[in-house]
């Protein structure tokens, strides 16, 4: 049996704790939070053995690996602890607020040959793998651009009081709900080679983001467009959507389905044809061992059991390395959305190279 | 329980298929009228019961079937609570504690304050508990409600974290103050219901998704066959056309077939689509 802790017990570790919980593999030996309320209950109701200090915790229990999902500011303290203890990690996303600290706990790991990986769950979601075997054949032909989105409605009033609405502990639209597409497009197309155009807009938030637009660059002309809001009513709950268009044709996905379109000079991988296919997440879901918010929660758990298990330590699907790609374009957002704007109105404008346009162009 | 069930998700936007069918729904259904047709369609076809969520929205279906007992005299509601997202949004906003706190009622009731404040301090989970069942509850008074379920999000949190006592407060809560059957809507079956047994909660009505391709039947289709077959419960198929992955015969066929189910809920929005589901049910279950 894996000994596993879980520490911190807000939405997403209290959902980490039921699932690995409830793993037929792994034992829970012990949670850990700040606020002693909820360990309290989980304490009296369930016999769980819990911990509000997480040194104590660390060196009382014996343990193989923890989960943690503590506020993100905390992160990389608490992970860096678990990996000189010689643990392996699953870290809760955003990974950590500096792109220095990440790389240095990426760096332990890997000397210290650790299992880490980070909860970008869409990884596991079975219409983002499409998109991913899809893009890995070449079906819709060289990609050029893509439309990286997520809304929801979690800030709909000027209120609120816990760190996810506090840029300074890794909260906001930023951090909560923009770090996915971002992720999803580095997953997809890996590292930018820069940001511009970034906005970061206040709905109605004092302390962070509500909103996130930016443009990431790729090379040979690519870019990837961001446009994420969570103070969206229109969405009864946080989507994630991805549009890419290609030379071949066009994929979109979002968690129930991908739809491309393939022009019939696309490369057709089996089991598509030239136009439109859709893919349900009926057929695409593979079946997990227990289900609480979705498979692909279940499903990222299981793939660091797994990796423990089978010892595997390098090239993880969403290891520290891969998060910190994500963190360093949340860096590079922050940095250009705090430049303003690159070209001011009433800038000088650069002088347009002489165009020898004929005269039926004038009217376009 | 009746043979036939009707669901509320299309009214709310919830498919599991597509993002795109689901907005058309939320905004063919924005208006109550638009719900209260479909339902006095299922009415007709001899429908009778509705299983739906506690979302602020089922407040006026009930005020309208309140507003008529003759029309609607054999109208039945089996409400399921809590309705997650409200609770999900109100914690990123709020913390845990908060959330709750917002939740639970502020009518300045004595019995409610004292039965809340002191759970809280306490930390006796039954206080609280009972609290948000009756505040959930409180739009269907005067309305037949003959089984309260509890929402998967919750029994499957419950059930992994082996929240076993939780189970057994609401059961009890739900059969002593509303006089009701406690139902549980779960993805994982044959977990729940050998844990419902565990935890001596006799013959529980479960309601989970059973359907030709194993879709969200967790612990696999054998399992699920598996628990029918040899554990006393009273079983209700959910998600039986999985979204619409399976023809509507083959899945009503299938589901039919199996051992020891109780009733089937679906959910649809036309007469047309309510009256086929009906006719394949009464032709392939006619035990």
């Amino acid at each position: 049996m894996l000994r596993v802790a879980v520490v911190g017990l807000g939405k997403m570790g209290l959902s980490h704790h039921a699932m690995i919980n409830a793993h037929p593999r792994v034992k829970v030996e012990a949670i850990c939070d700040a606020t002693g309320y909820v360990l309290d209950v989980l304490n009296k109701y369930t016999g769980v053995r819990t911990y509000k200090d997480f040194d104590a915790m660390l060196r009382e229990v014996p343990l193989d690996a923890v989960i943690v999902a503590t506020p993100s500011s905390t992160h990389a303290d608490m992970v860096l602890k678990a990996l000189e203890k010689g643990l392996h990690v699953f870290c809760e996303k955003p990974f950590c607020l500096t792109s220095r600290d990440g790389a240095a706990l990426a760096d332990l790991a890997r000397e210290k040959a650790l299992v880490n990986q980070v909860g970008y769950h869409n990884r596991f979601v079975g219409a983002f793998q499409e998109v991913k075997r899809l893009l890995d054949a070449r079906a819709i032909g060289t990609v050029t651009h893509v439309l990286a989105e997520a809304y929801g409605p979690v800030v709909l009033k000027p209120k609120g009081s816990t760190w996810r609405t506090q840029s300074s502990e890794g909260g906001g639209c930023l951090y909560d709900y923009a770090a996915h597409p971002i992720n999803l497009v580095n997953w997809y197309f890996g590292a930018p080679v820069g940001v511009g155009g970034a906005v970061l807009n206040r709905v109605f938030s004092r302390d962070t983001d509500d909103e996130v637009f930016a443009t990431l660059y790729y090379d040979s002309g690519r870019s990837a467009q961001l446009s994420v809001n969570w103070s969206d009513e229109s969405y009864r709950k946080m989507t994630t959507k991805i549009t890419i268009w290609g030379s071949e044709g066009r994929i979109f996905a979002d968690r129930q389905e991908c739809q491309t379109y393939l022009r019939d000079t696309a490369p057709v991988p089996a089991g598509y044809k030239a136009g439109w296919n859709v893919r349900y997440t009926t057929d695409l879901t593979e079946p997990v061992w227990f289900y609480v918010r979705g498979e692909e929660y279940s499903a990222q758990l299981e793939y660091f059991v797994r990796a423990i298990e089978e010892k595997r330590v390098v090239d993880n699907v969403n290891s520290f390395d891969t998060a910190l790609m994500t963190d360093r374009v949340i860096e590079m957002i922050i940095t250009d959305a705090a430049s303003g704007p690159s070209q001011k109105s009433g800038d000088a404008a650069a002088v347009p190279a002489k165009a020898k346009r004929g005269f039926f162009s004038l009217g376009r | 329980m009746d043979r036939l069930l009707f669901g509320d998700n299309q009214f709310f936007g919830v498919n599991h298929m597509s993002e795109e069918k689901a907005r058309a729904q939320m905004m063919r259904f924005q208006d109550i009228d638009a719900v209260i047709e479909v339902l006095d369609n299922a009415y007709d076809e001899g429908i009778k019961t509705f299983m739906c969520t506690t979302h602020d929205r089922i407040g006026q279906v009930c005020d309208h079937m309140r507003a008529d007992p003759a029309r609607y005299k054999d109208f039945t509601f089996f409400p399921g609570m809590p309705y997650a997202h409200k609770y999900a949004n109100a914690v990123t906003e709020d913390g845990m504690l908060g959330a709750l706190k917002r939740f639970l009622p502020d009518e300045g009731l004595m019995n409610a304050v004292v039965r809340g404040g002191m759970s809280l301090a306490k930390k006796d989970i039954e206080g609280i508990t009972t609290l948000l069942v009756d505040a959930e509850m409180k739009m269907f008074t005067g309305l037949r409600t003959p089984v309260v379920f509890l929402m998967n999000v919750v029994v499957d949190l419950l059930l992994g974290l082996k929240f076993h006592d939780a189970f057994r407060i609401f059961a009890e809560h739900v059969k002593k103050r509303y006089g009701a059957e406690p139902g549980f809507f779960t993805m994982n079956m044959p977990m729940l219901v050998k844990t419902l047994e565990e935890v001596g909660i006799e013959n529980p009505i479960v309601c989970a998704n059973i359907n030709k391709i194993g879709f969200r039947m967790c612990g696999g289709r054998e399992a699920y066959e598996r628990t029918l077959r040899e554990h006393k419960f009273r079983a209700i198929a959910m998600s039986v056309y999985a979204s619409g992955a399976i023809a509507p015969r083959e899945a009503i066929e299938w589901v039919c077939a199996q051992p020891n189910i109780e009733s089937i809920v679906f959910g649809a929005s036309s007469r047309a689509n309510i009256r086929s589901t009906k006719m394949l049910v009464d032709q392939y279950w006619r035990t």
